[in-house]
């Protein structure tokens, strides 16, 4: 775009949405992350598109997706007990294969919890929040930067794969101010639309790519959404045959699209003795921590997923190799964690540094910790 | 408003509008459902609506599932929100002409909030509110419009709560049309409907319907052409004081016609204004 600014997290989520072609957001305001609605309100209207803010996040949720069934990029942003009520129907746009992109800006839970402190503790909620077996990719930015570009990447993901996309980062990067140069996007994804004759055309039917066209309303294709448990028609069924051929199409999509979908950052994990793995604000002391680490002469290296979910299995496990410890810092009580002792499973110990005080996980924090390790 | 009118030339064929190749339907024998479906497609038919441009929005109940019958585009959505997706899509795409079928349950219960708010905004879609009294799909349990003393599975003893008064409800919340009909007069239902549609902003369209094999039989209430010929002695068909009720039927008033009919400005054509005013600003 253009010169270096000096821009706040949350303010990046909104630029990005715009740069990705968002034109609609419904929000309802809650803190940490207010300031993306109160950004959208300004910048959406000037380009044309439409801000709407809520009665409740139900219904900012549901007119996202209202929106992105009229064919139109649409966001919704918020945290805490925000994202809990937006998780049903975060589950009919998964259901029904509808693209849309929600930020959720983490504070401390459970409940009202710590508004205005960060915390990591939605990283299982992000990825099962919503009842039932489900597609779902979360994307999880460190920097300013990374929070508008992963926010394009948000949308082009949803789009191209037909799915909700969560950028999940937790309140110290949202209202972190750093200098970013803010470029265009190198590529923007439109969904497929729908083509040729009515007769021919099957709205969830797909082909190898697993990704069904989508029909834009008007467009004289005249189908049926439904959060019911659909055949290829897009019409209600019981049927175990198709239900079971709809959920492993559906559950089945993401890991066809690995390759686009996942992406992660290694810092100096060749040659490390102790691996860290880690995301937002621990990623960032992590970091830190590394450098002061490699001056004692202890040789730790960093994993970090920028997409969170689905989880990078065989990267981790590929950067795990002959590791003496792995060491995941969390912001909560211990949640990827979990995710992380499955994948490596035995193949090397792995050890929590868990504050969930409201506080951020500091460089020295983990640098004490990853010593512990080393001896 | 209830004159008939018919401005088409065509004759309505309700099976013009259908998804025949579904049929047969879920519908109950005799649920009132059904006749406001018909009354809404004839509407539609009168207003001379293109399918194409035609969204059905409607939420969980077997109100919200007669919207899947319509050859139009369909939207079935959640229980309660079937307003909210509507105002996402209307606003992304006003070109739509937007008609959301809802039960009492879906609008006066869990989607309230989105009823009352859908009222103030004023923004150019229509509601139509199948009241039948009861949560007919979950098996006839108590709704926010279930009359005094009627029997439902969760109120086995009778009903103590008060109702909502739907039309009340809107009109206090803003809304610049609501009015209401029931299924015994399909033709004026169609009227109905057909000034709900054309009006500029938001309408409420209530439609008294029946559930005729759960609320009718647990209150013993007849056969369904029984049913709707009690809406007759029910209805009073201009809004009137109540004590033009007869006795029998006190607990069960309803008073049809069309209520409120405003004009307010419209909330897309309002916003509008908003994108034009950001405009001029960052020149
Ligand atoms: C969140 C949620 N809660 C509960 C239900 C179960 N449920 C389905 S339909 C319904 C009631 C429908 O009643 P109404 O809106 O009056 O429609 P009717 O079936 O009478 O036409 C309920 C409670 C649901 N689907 N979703
Ligand atoms: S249960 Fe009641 S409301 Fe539902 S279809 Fe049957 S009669 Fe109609
Ligand atoms: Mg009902």
């Amino acid at each position: 775009m253009s010169n270096p600014t000096n821009i706040q997290g949350n303010a990046a989520a909104a630029a990005g949405a715009i740069a990705a072609g968002c034109r609609f957001y419904a929000g309802y305001p809650i803190t940490p992350s207010s300031e993306i609605a109160e950004q959208m309100a300004a910048r959406l209207p000037k380009a044309g598109g439409t801000f709407i803010q809520m009665e409740d996040e139900l219904g900012s949720m549901a007119a996202t997706v209202g929106a992105s069934l009229g064919g139109v990029k649409a966001m919704t942003a918020t945290s805490g007990p925000g994202f809990s009520l937006k998780q049903e129907n975060l589950g009919y746009a998964a259901m029904t294969e509808t693209p849309c992109v929600i930020v959720n800006v983490m504070r401390g839970g459970p409940s009202t919890g710590l508004p205005t402190r960060p915390a990591q503790a939605d990283i299982m909620q992000a990825r099962w929040g919503t009842h039932g077996d489900h597609p779902i990719i979360v994307l999880a930015p460190h920097t300013v930067r990374e929070i508008y570009e992963e926010t394009i990447r948000a949308f082009n993901l949803a789009e191209a794969l037909r799915t909700p996309v969560v950028v999940l980062y937790d309140e110290t990067i949202g209202h972190l101010v750093e200098t970013v140069t803010l470029k265009e996007p190198e590529e923007i994804i439109t969904r497929k639309w729908a083509e040729g004759p009515r007769e021919d055309y099957l709205p969830y039917a797909a082909g190898a790519d697993m990704i069904p066209a989508f029909p834009r309303p008007g467009d004289g294709y005249r189908t049926h959404t439904t959060g019911l448990t659909h055949d290829e028609r897009g019409f209600p069924t019981q049927d175990p045959e198709k239900v079971a051929a709809f959920m492993e199409r559906l559950l089945g999509k993401l890991e066809t699209h690995r390759d686009l979908i996942e992406k992660n950052e290694l810092v100096e994990t060749d040659g490390a003795d102790v691996l860290i793995v880690a995301i937002g604000t621990p990623a960032r002391a992590a970091k830190s921590a590394i450098r002061e680490l490699r001056d004692e002469g202890i040789r730790a290296g960093l994993f970090r997923p920028v997409t969170l979910w689905p989880f990078p299995e065989e990267a981790l496990k590929a950067a795990a190799k002959g590791k003496r410890a792995v060491l995941v810092p969390e912001m909560n009580a211990g949640q990827m964690i979990l995710e992380v002792e499955r994948v490596l499973a035995g193949e090397a110990p792995v050890t929590g540094l868990n504050v969930f005080n409201g506080e951020p996980i500091t460089p020295a924090q983990i640098a004490a910790a990853v010593k512990e390790l080393a001896k | 408003m209830n004159e008939i009118t018919v401005t088409s030339a065509d004759a309505f064929d309700i099976r013009d509008w259908l998804r025949l190749d579904l049929m047969p339907h879920f519908m109950c024998p005799g649920c009132g459902h059904g006749i406001a479906l018909r009354a809404l497609l004839w509407a539609c038919h009168e207003l001379g609506i293109k399918k194409d441009k035609l969204a059905i929005v409607s939420g969980i109940g077997c109100s919200g599932r007669t919207g899947a019958y319509i050859d139009a585009n369909t939207f079935h959505t959640t229980h309660g929100r079937p307003l909210a997706f509507a105002t996402g899509l209307k606003l992304a795409r006003p070109d739509l002409t937007v008609i959301v079928i809802s039960g009492d349950g879906d609008s006066l219960a869990i989607g309230g909030n989105h009823m009352i708010h859908a009222c103030r905004r004023n923004l150019d879609m229509t509601l139509m509110l199948l009241n039948n009294e009861v949560y007919g799909m979950t098996g006839g349990q108590v709704s926010p419009t279930t009359s005094a003393e009627r029997f439902t599975t969760t109120t086995p003893a009778g009903n103590v709560e008060p109702v909502f008064d739907a039309c009340k409800l809107a009109e206090g919340a803003g809304a610049t049309f609501a009015g209401r009909e029931a299924t015994l007069q399909t033709p004026a239902l169609k009227d109905l409907l057909k000034a709900a549609i054309s009006h500029k902003g938001f309408s409420v369209a209530e439609v008294i319907s029946d559930c005729t094999e759960i609320f009718g039989r647990k209150n013993a209430m007849g056969n369904s052409a029984e049913m709707v010929l009690r809406q007759k002695h029910a209805m009073i068909p201009e809004r009137s004081p109540d004590d033009r009720v007869p006795e029998p039927f006190k607990p069960n008033p309803f008073p049809t016609g069309v209520f409120v009919d405003q004009q307010r400005p419209e909330y897309g054509e309002l916003y509008d204004q908003v994108r034009k005013r950001a405009r001029e600003r960052s020149k």
